[in-house]
């Protein structure tokens, strides 16, 4: 699965993008934060607070507990900033 | 028309809007509102140099099309144009433009303004504010949700 960090999630981790195989007991964006924060200690800065990083799911924005399924593309980034 | 645009480069918000309303007899009201890069946000706080925007390619237009479509299905609009920068910009610079046009103007009004309060909270930008202390990224504001949330 391709995963994209944005912002301050992006600088954390020190990556902008990485394809991952996620393990089968991965199955929801909330699962798939909470193993992204065990894999170092940037992503688990990143991931410190779930409850404050957003989520896409192939480009719309996702509920923590929105099922991964078959998304090709998943996105974290913080509370979006914009206009 | 309807358009959606997502770029680095400056954009004139009369040029847009005379774009939008040229050759047209059906709309009566048209609205522009520009957003641009402003240096104090608090008395006595250290000035802005910069901002820089990034955003998600793709999804950042993507969402605020489907943020059109949200406003097209709420209000008779007859054109829409909308605009948003990314990369570095210092103040007085644009940063986002939204044009609305209607037959009456309570449509173009509210219609931009329902556009604007989305845009801040849910098309995927962020922005990094350099400082002369430093340089940080900008927090969400509760009332930016707030003023999202009354549309609901």
């Amino acid at each position: 699965m391709k995963i994209l960090y944005f912002a301050w999630v992006r600088e954390r981790i020190g990556i902008e993008t990485e394809e991952i195989d996620l393990p089968e007991a991965v199955r929801t964006v909330a699962d798939l934060a909470t193993f992204l924060g065990t894999r170092g200690e940037g992503y688990a800065h990143a991931f410190e607070n779930p409850r404050i990083v957003r989520a896409a799911l192939d480009r719309r924005h996702a509920r923590p507990d929105a099922p991964l399924g078959a998304a090709r593309e998943v996105a974290f980034f913080p509370p979006m900033t914009g206009g | 028309m309807f358009t959606v645009r997502i770029q680095a480069q400056d954009f004139d918000a009369a040029t847009e809007a005379s774009a939008l309303a040229r050759g047209r007899t059906d709309i009566g009201a048209l609205v522009t509102f520009a957003g641009l890069c402003r240096a104090q946000d608090a008395p006595g706080g250290a000035p802005l140099i910069a901002l820089t925007l990034e955003h998600y390619p793709g999804m950042a237009e993507e969402e605020i099309g489907r943020l059109v479509e949200q406003a097209r299905a709420r209000w008779p609009l007859v054109g829409a144009t909308v605009i948003h920068r990314y990369g570095r910009m210092v103040p007085g610079d644009n940063i986002v433009l939204v044009v609305t046009a209607s037959a009456h103007r309570t449509a173009a009004f509210e219609a931009a303004e329902f556009l604007m309060d989305w845009l801040k909270t849910s098309a995927p930008f962020w922005k990094m504010e350099e400082r002369d202390d430093g340089n940080g990224w900008v927090a969400a504001k509760d009332d930016d949700d707030a003023a999202a949330e009354r549309w609901n």
